[in-house]
């Protein structure tokens, strides 16, 4: 870092800290000559960033699991993590959904919403669904008292207590539950499904969420390579329309939808690329095949 | 999107099935008519004639069975076992205690406007807490509020710091314990650890005639099938399902946006006050409440009446605690000293063998017919 940069960012921050004369400034006395105004709970996505990780550090009992992360997505995009086990994939997505409190860094869900103000609940109402590793949905619930759990809606206990399906929001958990192919056992007992079976319902509860991010930790992990395909196919689809973020260590599947692959290892970005030049990276090659 | 077969989503469920509503109706005329009948106009020596020892017995299990309906709502269907239930049926006990005492009047040993435990301890004037003990509404009213209060404040903290399983049930017993211990003090103005008793009157009238027992008993029984409406129409809804949810897999009710903390204490806080009312219906049956109602082995007992009926059913629970209330006072008239033996054997046998209580097994065994006869009839062509 250069002095004259340093000085440029001392006035910045005297800028931005000494109440500014009225009249004096471009935006007419306003704090900010920012068009839009922040609302808060909605997605600020105009910097072109749904999510933004910057120094991001997490360590546990001395261990560094997240070592100065940084990573953004694009509203839209699918990104493939991959990485060596015990890269901090998963506390990743602890720290993004709020399970984990990071030890310094920034995390960000559009420009506006510091996800680090707020806990599980509120970020899953904020717009962000997670998939687990393992599939966790509710064993003894029907599929159908699954998905309409997870339905976008008022989650207090009074609404919960007077609760009754309308029929747009049945139409939506029929249209889930064909995606998801799961048209068949919407009575069955979600502990007597397949392995596949229950990933794809976790998938459905994260679509009847209606999310505009979605994390998904291992989707096709256990599923035949026909489940395989399909979930590869559902998550083309939803490209565009959401934001994925998709860990996984099937590289064919990886190779069939993703366009960005970002590798992570001992917590920290490692490479950054399509599959193929990932893939041709030494560094990469090197983490993966050991030294 | 268009949906090529549309598809049948399953209706809600009844509040009752017909078969249930039938039951209920059933329970509801045995419980109103046929035992006052039998009760007070079969003569003695018939047959049919419902001894005052029975209604005493079976009101007294009625509102056993009242406290093992709760259990069922907070462990059954939430997964959070509480050893601290029976803290809130002897607080529900206690406030109305309290009015019985007042009731007494002048008729007390001491011929004393105060009760006589007070007199004794040479006390002139009634204590802060015994303010409102003179009326009947605000007891009927302090009975639901005290152990809801006492649940709401206990719960805010153990569900906000994520206490959960085996170190909440602890918790719960030892606030259980602890509330014990200050009742047995004579100082705190409970009676010690006589409590209270000698009642005379309930609402100016005698307590102890036939008549009255028998109304308590209707009383009993009718709150009882009004509670099991109510945590039926609970575990129903939507907000019976997040329950269950919570109790299969929290971290995935939180991820789908629902705050735990709310439903916890909602329905923490409603149990409690069930077994509030519970004791309320206790005492004047029973005439006698005293610390020993907090003893570790009554919280205990109540999850037991739970786990035998089986879990998250609400009619098993009801099952188990008559069942289990049953065999006791069979058991410790013909074999007193067996009682205990007995009891450690049923959890245990309940938990290896029948993890999903009597009524488990009931299903079980009629699955079993059916198939059986489904096997027969699909033998013979």
């Amino acid at each position: 870092m250069t002095p004259d940069l340093m000085d440029e960012g001392a006035r910045r921050i005297a800028s931005r800290s000494a109440p500014a004369a009225l009249g004096q400034t471009e935006s007419g006395g306003r704090a900010a000559g920012f068009s839009r105004i922040a609302t808060p709970g909605e997605v600020d996505i105009a910097h072109g960033r749904i999510l933004y990780l910057e120094d991001v550090n997490v360590s546990f009992d001395g261990f560094k699991a997240i070592n100065n992360l940084s990573l953004d997505i694009a509203p839209g995009e699918l990104r493939c993590i991959i990485g060596p086990n015990g890269a901090g994939k998963t506390t990743m997505m602890d720290i993004i959904t709020g399970k984990t409190r990071p030890d310094s860094g920034t995390v960000y869900f559009g420009s506006t919403i510091d996800l680090l103000r707020h806990n599980e609940p509120e970020i899953a109402s904020l717009g962000i669904g997670r998939k687990f590793q393992k599939p966790t949905v509710f064993e003894q619930l029907t599929v159908f008292e699954n998905l309409e759990l997870a339905l976008k809606t008022h989650k207090g206990v009074k609404s919960s207590m007077f609760f009754k399906l309308d029929s747009a929001q049945s139409d939506r958990l029929a249209e889930v539950l064909h995606t998801i192919h799961l048209a068949d056992s919407v009575a069955r007992m979600a502990g007597n499904l397949s392995h596949g079976q229950k990933q794809w319902l976790e998938i459905g509860m994260l679509l009847m969420q209606d999310p505009k991010l979605l994390l998904l930790d291992e989707p096709v992990a256990g599923m035949t390579d026909e489940e395989t395909a399909r979930t590869a196919e559902l998550f083309l689809s939803l490209k565009g329309k959401h934001s994925l973020m998709v860990v996984e260590h099937d590289m064919s599947f990886i190779r069939t939808i993703s366009e960005i692959v970002t590798v992570l290892c001992d917590g920290a970005v490692l490479a950054q690329g399509t599959l193929d030049q990932v893939q041709a990276d030494e560094r990469v090659i090197e983490v993966y095949l050991g030294r | 999107m268009t949906i090529p077969n549309p598809i049948q989503l399953p209706a809600p469920a009844p509040l009752l099935t017909r078969s249930g509503w039938s039951a209920f109706i059933v329970a509801l005329i045995v419980v109103c008519a046929v035992a006052p009948v039998l009760n007070l106009w079969v003569p003695a020596g018939s047959a049919l004639h419902l001894s005052d020892y029975a209604v005493a017995l079976l009101g007294k299990i009625m509102c056993y069975a009242i406290c093992a309906l709760a259990m069922d709502l907070i462990w059954g269907y939430t997964g959070i076992l509480s050893l601290g239930h029976g803290l809130f049926f002897a607080l529900g006990g206690y406030v109305m205690g309290m009015y019985l005492m007042r009731q007494i009047g002048r008729d007390g040993n001491y011929q004393s406007d105060l009760p006589d435990f007070m007199v004794f301890l040479d006390w002139k004037e009634l204590p802060w807490h015994w303010a409102l003990s003179d009326s009947f509404v605000a007891t009927l009213v302090l009975i639901v509020a005290v152990p809801g209060l006492i649940a709401f404040v206990f719960g805010y903290f153990a569900f906000r710091s994520r206490i959960k399983g085996v170190y909440f049930s602890i918790i719960t017993q030892a606030m259980t314990y602890a509330a014990m211990l200050l009742f047995f003090r004579n100082e705190t103005g409970f009676g010690g650890n006589n409590g209270f008793t000698d009642f005379k009157r309930i609402l100016g009238q005698p307590i102890a005639t036939q008549n009255m027992r028998m109304l308590l008993f209707v009383l009993t029984g009718i709150t009882l099938l009004a509670f099991f409406l109510l945590a039926r129409s609970l575990v129903r809804s939507k907000f019976g399902r997040v329950l269950q949810a919570v109790r299969d897999a929290e971290s995935r009710v939180m991820f789908s946006g629902y705050s735990p903390l709310p439903y916890k204490l909602t329905i923490w806080t409603i149990s409690a006050m069930m077994c509030g009312v519970a004791g309320a219906l206790y005492v004047p049956q029973v005439g006698i409440i005293n610390p020993g109602e907090m003893s570790a082995a009554n919280s205990i007992e109540i999850a037991v009446w739970a786990a035998v009926g089986g879990r998250a059913t609400l009619i098993g629970p009801i099952a188990g605690a008559f069942i289990v209330n049953g065999a006791k006072s069979w058991l410790t008239v013909t074999a007193p000293e067996f009682w205990l033996y007995f009891l450690g054997a049923l959890f245990i046998a309940v938990t290896l063998f029948l993890p999903d209580g009597v009524v488990g097994l009931v299903k079980k065994l009629a699955n079993r017919n059916k198939t059986k006869k489904q096997s027969t009839e699909g033998a013979a062509p």
